[in-house]
C-alpha cells in the first residue's frame, strides 16, 4: 500500500511490477494455511488411500494366484486319480477274461468227464443187461430144448451125465455163431 | 472499470497499468483490496474442496472423489514425483499440490464472471509464493542435503566444465540460482496473468467504446471486439492452467535439482 502510493505520487500511475507489501503478508499466510490443511488433512488421507487399494488389489491377486494353485493342485490329483482307475480297470479286465477262459475250460473239461462217465455208466448197465439175458435165455433154452426133445425121441434122457454133455455141445455151437452175428453187428 | 474509462470524455483512453490498481472495497481509509479477499478465497476454496473431497475416502471411488484424485495425482505423479524422484518426492508432494491448486483458483479467478480479476496479475502474490516459500524450501533441503560448502560447490560449479571457464560460469551460475530463479518464477506467472487480463480488458472496453461512442458506421464493429474477447478467454483459460502447472513444475524442478546429487 505504501509503495503504491509512493508511485502514484511519483508516476500518476501505480507500476505493476512493484510489489504491494501487504499482497505479500496476506499472499503468503493464506498459502502457508492451505498449505497446513492440505499436509495434514489432505495428503495423508490420500496416501492412506492409495495404500489400502495397493493392499487390496495386491491381497486379491494373492488370492487368485492361491486359488488358481490350489485348482492346478487338485486338477493334478484328479488326473492321478483318472489314471490310477483306468489301469484298475483295465486290470480287472483282463483278470475277469482270463478267469472266464479258466472258467470255461474247466467247465468244457467237467462237461466231457461227464459224458465220458454217462458213456461209461450205460456202457456198463448194457454190459450187464446182456449178461443176464443171455443167463435167462441159457437157462431157458436148455429146459426148452431138453423137454422138446424128449417129446420128439420119447424117452426121457435119463442120463444126467449125457443130458449136461449134449446141452453144453449145443449152446457152445450156438455161443460161437452169436458172437460171431454180434462182432459183425458192432 | 469502464466508467472509469468513458469518464475521461469522449476520446478512448486505452486501459493499462492503472486499472489493475482496483483500491480498497470497503471504500476509501480502509485496507483490503480485491484481490486480497480473492487470494484468500482461493484458499478456503481449494482448502474446502479437498477436505471435502477427503472425508470418507472410497476404495472404489465417487465421482466427486476420482475429480479430486485426479488432481491430487497430477500434483503428486505428474509434477512431484517426475520432477523430484520417486525417492524423496514424498515430502514435497502437499507444497507441490498447494501451489497449483492455489495458483490455478487464483487465475481462473480472471474469467469467473463477475469476479474477473486473476490474482497473480498482481506481482505480490506469486513473489510471495516464489520467493518467501520455493525459494527458502529448495535451498534448505539442498544445503541439508549436501552440507553448506558442498551444496553451494555444486549449484555453482557444474560438474565437467572445464576450469578455465569457471571464473565466467561460477557467477552466472550463482545469480541463477540464487537471485534469477525465483524472481523469473514469480514474474512468468505475473506476466501471462497481467497481459492477458489487458488483452481481455482492451477488447471489452473497446467493443464498449465502439458500440456506444463511435459514429453509427463503426458500431457494429464492436461485434468483433466482443468477439475477439470472448476467443481471448478461452484462450486465457488455457493459459492460466497452463501458468499454474508451470509454476508447479518449475517449483518440483528447482527442488529435485537442488536434491540431485549429480548437477
Amino acid at each position: 500500500m505504501l509503495n503504491t502510493q509512493l508511485v502514484l505520487a511519483a508516476e500518476g500511475a501505480p507500476n505493476p511490477v512493484v510489489p504491494h507489501i501487504s499482497e505479500i503478508i496476506l499472499g503468503f499466510v493464506a498459502f502457508l494455511l492451505l498449505l497446513w490443511v492440505l499436509r495434514k488433512f489432505a495428503v495423508p488421507r490420500f496416501e492412506k488411500l492409495y495404500e489400502e487399494r495397493t493392499a487390496k488389489i495386491e491381497g486379491g491377486i494373492e488370492k487368485a494366484e492361491k486359488a488358481q494353485a490350489e485348482a492346478e493342485q487338485a486338477l493334478e490329483q484328479y488326473k492321478a486319480q483318472l489314471a490310477e482307475a483306468r489301469t484298475e480297470a483295465a486290470k480287472i479286465r483282463d483278470d475277469a477274461r482270463l478267469e472266464a477262459e479258466q472258467i470255461k475250460e474247466e467247465l468244457r473239461a467237467d462237461a466231457q468227464e461227464e459224458a465220458r462217465r454217462i458213456v461209461a455208466q450205460g456202457e456198463a448197465q448194457l454190459q450187464a443187461q446182456r449178461a443176464q439175458i443171455v443167463a435167462e435165455l441159457r437157462a431157458e433154452l436148455g429146459r426148452n430144448s431138453i423137454e422138446l426133445a424128449s417129446r420128439i425121441v420119447g424117452e426121457a434122457l435119463e442120463d444126467e451125465a449125457r443130458r449136461r454133455g449134449t446141452v453144453d455141445r449145443f449152446l457152445a455151437e450156438l455161443e460161437a455163431s452169436g458172437n460171431g452175428a454180434a462182432g459183425a453187428r458192432n | 472499470m469502464g466508467a472509469l474509462v468513458l469518464a475521461q470524455g469522449d476520446e478512448f483512453v486505452a486501459p493499462g497499468a492503472k486499472d489493475f490498481n482496483l483500491g480498497p472495497i470497503f471504500g476509501e481509509g480502509t485496507f483490503v483490496t480485491k484481490p486480497m479477499v480473492l487470494a484468500v478465497l482461493a484458499a478456503v476454496i481449494v482448502g474446502a474442496f479437498f477436505l471435502l473431497a477427503t472425508r470418507n475416502l472410497k476404495i472404489v471411488p465417487t465421482r466427486f472423489q476420482f475429480a479430486a484424485e485426479s488432481i491430487y495425482d497430477f500434483g503428486r505423479n505428474n509434477i512431484a514425483r517426475e520432477q523430484i524422484g520417486a525417492k524423496d518426492f514424498r515430502p514435497f508432494v502437499p507444497l507441490i499440490l498447494a501451489l497449483f491448486s492455489f495458483i490455478l483458483v487464483n487465475n481462473i479467478f480472471g474469467i469467473i464472471p463477475v469476479i474477473q480479476f486473476p490474482v497473480m496479475s498482481h506481482i505480490g502474490f506469486p513473489l510471495a509464493l516464489s520467493v518467501l516459500v520455493v525459494y527458502p524450501v529448495y535451498h534448505y533441503v539442498g544445503f541439508k542435503r549436501h552440507g553448506f560448502v558442498g551444496y553451494l560447490k555444486k549449484e555453482t560449479v557444474p560438474a565437467g566444465a572445464p576450469g578455465f571457464i569457471l571464473p565466467l560460469l561460477t557467477p552466472i551460475e550463482f545469480l541463477q540460482k540464487f537471485l534469477i530463479n525465483p524472481v523469473t518464477l514469480a514474474l512468468r506467472v505475473f506476466a501471462a496473468m497481467f497481459a492477458g487480463h489487458l488483452l481481455l480488458l482492451v477488447f471489452t472496453l473497446g467493443g464498449e467504446y465502439l458500440l456506444l461512442e463511435a459514429s453509427a458506421a463503426l458500431k457494429p464493429v464492436s461485434v468483433v471486439s466482443f468477439a475477439f474477447a470472448i476467443i481471448l478467454t478461452f484462450l486465457e483459460a488455457l493459459i492460466q492452467v497452463l501458468q499454474a502447472y508451470i509454476f508447479a513444475l518449475l517449483s518440483a524442478n528447482y527442488i529435485g535439482a537442488a536434491l540431485a546429487s549429480e548437477h
